[in-house]
């Protein structure tokens, strides 16, 4: 089986974010990176897609600057294959043009399928995976919690408001992964050794026009301080009261 | 993906290390969060080991990592060593004494002293966690003078007879196989001290834990019994010779040590920062008290020192120039200053302090241990001094 | 004066919710762009077109209705090239959909098709000449990123309950249309469509989310947290990402950054400590209540009401007073 995961660097979400000089970027001050979450579970799905239906190989693929290499090299740590940036300088904020750069790899590697996680952390599009596969010409499912190959097609299950889907498709097909389908695993000391040795090409990202462009970020308005109500169980008439005249929401 | 961990790097020290470095360091670190993190609090007040780590740490490669991967192992240089003990003592110094003694006191003395059949055969098995490893060196009479040891190896004809008794050996209640120094020739002879490799079902071998220890609670310390202990002519670490053999086994574990201790104080300053920009009392943060700040500032500067001085030690040590009197001085700070930093962490941490919840005092007790044992603390300024003196002061 | 298309998103014969958001969107566009018409898609099985009408309440001018034996359950493929065609043949000034978990999977391909970009998850919007330009959360929520798209249509996806539905009341013209593609030449099927648990209220549409942490101690307390949420009569239960890794709550009721992002009314949190990765998934409720022994906890940051003390006589405490108080309403 052939497999690509397409996968992102992104800023650590945990650490507390600063708006940058120009208005348009993060503070890069402090800033830390690492794959994006979901993208972890679609190189873990693809890793254990091959180890247990193999034989196969995963190709990870990331779009950047050199930066990326450093992902792309966890990535191959966790044990894939071989890598492949699309090197540019800057990552556009449109699906788009990231898709266009994708497909342009993608269409004549022969693969049986691309995986996506759902959507990145950061920019929270969510449009990467179905844009790439349209370009393709492939078939897509997006945001599966469970997914199972079989020679020539696969199923999958995705989580809809209040329901769950089960959803056939052939391959080759592009699926983007959703939570609940795999944990990544951490890469092993000898996988880090020999992420080293596997290859990695760099070739030029195209992109194409990209349209939709930040024009500002901003930090979200704070919440007004809250308070606390009381200690104990004697508080809840109070909260109750306040829910009802204050917060009417009872 | 990230851990929830995220260091102390004031200096940019991350800058000096490779991309590799880096990523050893980030997977333990994200290891440590993982799976020791949620574990250790409970483990330390029942006085029990994780056992159950043990399996992903060998599989994840993390012991006798700077052991060459012909042997099963990750084959890291030394600094990515440093690094994976420095996450671990993060979490816990019991647990990278675990990891010490398995790869710097067991795999090191058989791959530098072993044949190669006894490499061959425990070092993939120890690497991988089906065999359990502990050193057996000091005795209840000699801790800091390991040369006047008095368990003996007699030759006979069936092979080796051993007499003794060891103490304070991490590992030792639940080790599959000891490495066990003992004299071959007169009791006064320390040139004639040599490494046995000896299994534990061994008849004659017994090993018990030592209770009632307040400090290295997630640790098994352990004593052993050797009563006409009888091990194969083959179980002689053939080039071991002399005192200078266990000791140049605890010149690799005391450098990574050193590196442990850099992880315990970053643990405790983290906690410590964290308490006190959310801690208010008088109508404001803690951190925002002179006091706490000051505490703040010298545990920062402390860490800093360390990191950059360990750094500097890991590339002599890669460049094959390290000597154990670097070692000395490395083991000596970095403990000396982690134990600082525990206590002051937990002195700013208040009432909350004394809590298992909260981290600096478990490692405030853990280094206590530390602080004594590979060396004491005293030890180590006699090496120094002696080194630059070039006059014994023992 | 251009035209805005909207799509309406429907399941089981019947309208979602959010379909009324996307045509009060394109509502409100067409009229901040000289007034024109908003066109509705609606795609389904037969007899999905008694509900067009409805969809004048947010005021569409026309919905395009597609009735297909073969369409009562979404089909992507189908329905992103007929919403494709239809934007392709009309002159669209903008195209909303939502991001819901349909409007996620489709606006992508529908933009894909049409070489257009797209905005995604906004909560506000306003046409500003040639360019859409929209509210965007990222970075789970601790951003908001302004964007800019140009290129018509402009596609979008608004985030779900972001939109109010304004009252337009018109009377649609209706046309039939058809599939763009034989349904029957779907690759990607939906096999079948199941309901989760005993028919309880969606995180996503629950005006009350009441959410459990590891504070309950075990799988079982969590008895205490159904009743509350029972109590309000209008609520979901949800769970943080330490409980449901430990197998206490069905993974698809995490609420977090990797888990559902929610946006309810009221949001009460039952021994939640408040980590951030589960801030980021509830932060933009509008009331949240926190209760939690220890008054540090950092929930405490984030909430608009907090009791400290012990959750097991807390919440029972707030269950009857919450029945009480819904009972004399």
């Amino acid at each position: 089986m052939k497999i690509a995961v397409c996968i992102k660097r992104v800023p650590d979400m945990d650490l507390r974010f600063s708006i940058g000089a120009g208005g348009k970027a993060l503070d890069p001050a402090g800033l830390k990176y690492d794959i994006a979450d979901f993208d972890g579970y679609a190189v873990e799905v693809g890793l254990r897609l091959v180890e247990q239906q193999g034989p196969g190989e995963v190709t990870v693929i990331s779009v950047g600057p050199a930066a990326v290499q450093e992902t792309l090299r966890k990535a191959l740590g966790m044990g894939a294959d071989r890598a492949i940036q699309l090197a540019a300088d800057e990552l556009p904020f449109d699906g788009l043009a990231i898709a266009r750069a994708l497909a342009a790899e993608l269409k004549d590697g022969g693969y049986d399928l691309v995986l996506f996680g759902r959507m990145a952390t950061d920019s929270a599009n969510q449009t990467v995976g179905p844009m790439t596969a349209h370009l393709m010409g492939v078939p897509c499912v997006t945001a599966v919690s469970r997914l199972d190959i079989v020679a020539g097609g696969g199923t999958a299950e995705r989580q809809l408001e209040g329901a769950s889907e089960t959803v056939a498709f052939p391959l080759p097909a592009v699926v983007t992964i959703d939570e609940g389908v795999a944990r990544p695993r951490l890469p092993s000391l000898k996988g880090i050794m020999a992420a080293k040795k596997k290859p990695l090409d760099v070739r030029p990202a195209q992109f194409g026009e990209a349209r939709l462009t930040v024009q500002s970020i901003a930090l979200p308005p704070d919440r007004p301080p809250g308070r606390i109500v009381g200690e104990g169980a004697d508080a809840v008439p109070e909260l109750v009261r306040l829910l009802q005249t204050e917060a009417k929401v009872l | 993906m990230a851990s929830t961990f995220a260091g102390v790097d004031f200096y940019d020290v991350d800058g000096l290390l490779s991309e590799e470095e880096r990523a050893v360091r980030d997977m333990v670190r994200a290891w440590v969060d993982e799976h020791l993190m949620p574990v250790i609090g409970e483990a330390y007040i029942k006085g029990e080991f994780p056992r159950q780590l043990i399996p992903g740490m060998a599989e994840l490669g993390f012991l006798g990592a700077n052991l060459p991967e012909e042997y099963g192992c990750a084959g890291l240089n030394n600094v990515a060593y440093g690094l994976i003990m420095q996450e671990l003592e993060r979490g816990d110094s019991g647990i990278r004494s675990f990891a010490s003694v398995q790869g710097a006191l067991v795999m090191y003395p058989i791959y530098a002293f072993g044949s190669e059949e006894q490499k061959k055969h425990w070092l993939p098995r120890l690497a991988s966690g089906k065999d359990i490893g502990c050193f057996g060196l000091t005795e209840p009479d000699y801790g800091s003078n390991p040369g006047g040891m008095i368990t003996t190896a007699r030759e006979t004809k069936d092979g080796w007879l051993l007499n003794g008794a060891k103490m304070w050996i991490t590992n030792g209640s639940q080790a599959t196989v000891s490495i066990i120094w003992a004299k071959t020739g007169a009791i006064d002879d320390v040139k004639s001290i040599r490494g046995f490799i000896v299994p534990s079902s061994t008849k004659g071998y017994t090993a018990k834990d030592q209770k009632g220890k307040l400090s290295l609670r997630a640790s098994d310390t352990s004593e052993i019994v050797l009563q006409d202990c009888l091990v194969p002519k083959d179980a002689i670490l053939p080039k071991s010779g002399g005192i200078k053999s266990p000791l140049m086994c605890l010149t690799q574990a005391r450098y990574g040590i050193a590196w442990g201790g850099i992880g315990a104080a970053m643990a405790c300053y983290d906690e410590a920062l964290s308490y006190a920009k959310n801690r208010i009392m008088f109508g404001k943060p803690i951190g925002q008290t002179q006091l706490q700040q000051s505490r703040l500032a010298e545990m920062l500067t402390e860490i800093t020192k360390a990191q950059l001085l360990t750094l500097q030690l890991g590339r002599l040590k890669d460049k094959g120039t390290m000597t154990p009197d670097q070692v000395s001085l490395a083991k000596r700070n970095n403990i000396n200053m982690a134990c600082e930093a525990a206590r002051e962490s937990r002195r700013l941490l208040g009432a909350n302090g004394i809590l298992a919840e909260y981290h600096s005092m478990r490692h405030m007790a853990n280094l206590e241990s530390v602080y004594t044992y590979e060396g004491t603390h005293d030890m180590h300024t006699l090496i120094l001094g002696q080194a630059v003196t070039g006059l014994p002061a023992f | 004066m251009a035209n805005t298309f909207a799509f309406a998103e429907s399941r089981g014969g019947d309208l979602r919710k959010v379909a009324f958001e996307a045509v009060s969107a394109a509502r409100q566009a067409a009229d901040a762009t000289g007034g024109g018409e908003v066109h509705a898609l609606l795609i389904g099985g037969p007899g999905i077109g008694d509900k067009a009408a409805a969809l004048g309440r947010a005021g569409a001018d026309v919905v395009v209705v597609v009735e297909h034996a073969g369409l009562a359950r979404y089909s992507p493929e189908v329905f992103a090239a007929t919403a494709a065609a239809r934007l392709r043949a009309g002159s669209y000034r903008a195209a909303f959909f939502t991001a819901s978990a349909e409007g996620r999977d489709l606006a992508p391909r529908v933009a894909a098709a049409l070489d257009v970009s797209m905005a995604s998850d906004l909560t506000g919007f306003a046409i500003e000449g040639d360019a859409l330009v929209g509210q965007h959360p990222t970075h789970i929520g601790k951003i908001i990123t302004t964007v800019r798209l140009t290129g018509t249509p402009a596609v979008a996806t608004l985030r779900p309950g972001a939109v109010t539905v304004v009252e337009a009341a018109r009377t649609p013209r209706v046309e039939q249309g058809a599939p763009a593609m034989d349904p029957a030449a779907a690759r990607v099927v939906v096999t079948a469509i199941g309901a989760k648990g005993d028919a309880q209220l969606d995180l996503a549409d629950a005006p009350v989310i009441v959410a459990g942490g590891r504070g309950l101690r075990e799988a079982a307390n969590f008895a205490l947290v159904e009743a509350l949420a029972a109590a309000f009569g209008n609520a979901a239960v949800g769970a943080t990402r330490a409980v449901t890794d430990d197998g206490w709550r069905d993974p698809t009721t995490q609420i977090g950054q990797t888990g559902r992002i929610v946006s309810p009314d009221l949001y009460v949190a039952v021994g939640i400590s408040g980590a951030v990765q589960h801030l980021a998934g509830m932060r933009t409720s509008k009331t949240i209540v926190a209760i939690n022994k220890d008054k540090d906890a950092p929930i405490f940051k984030v909430a608009d009401y907090g009791i400290v003390g012990d959750l097991f006589e807390i919440v029972p405490r707030l269950t009857d007073e919450v029945r009480k108080a819904r009972a004399a309403q």
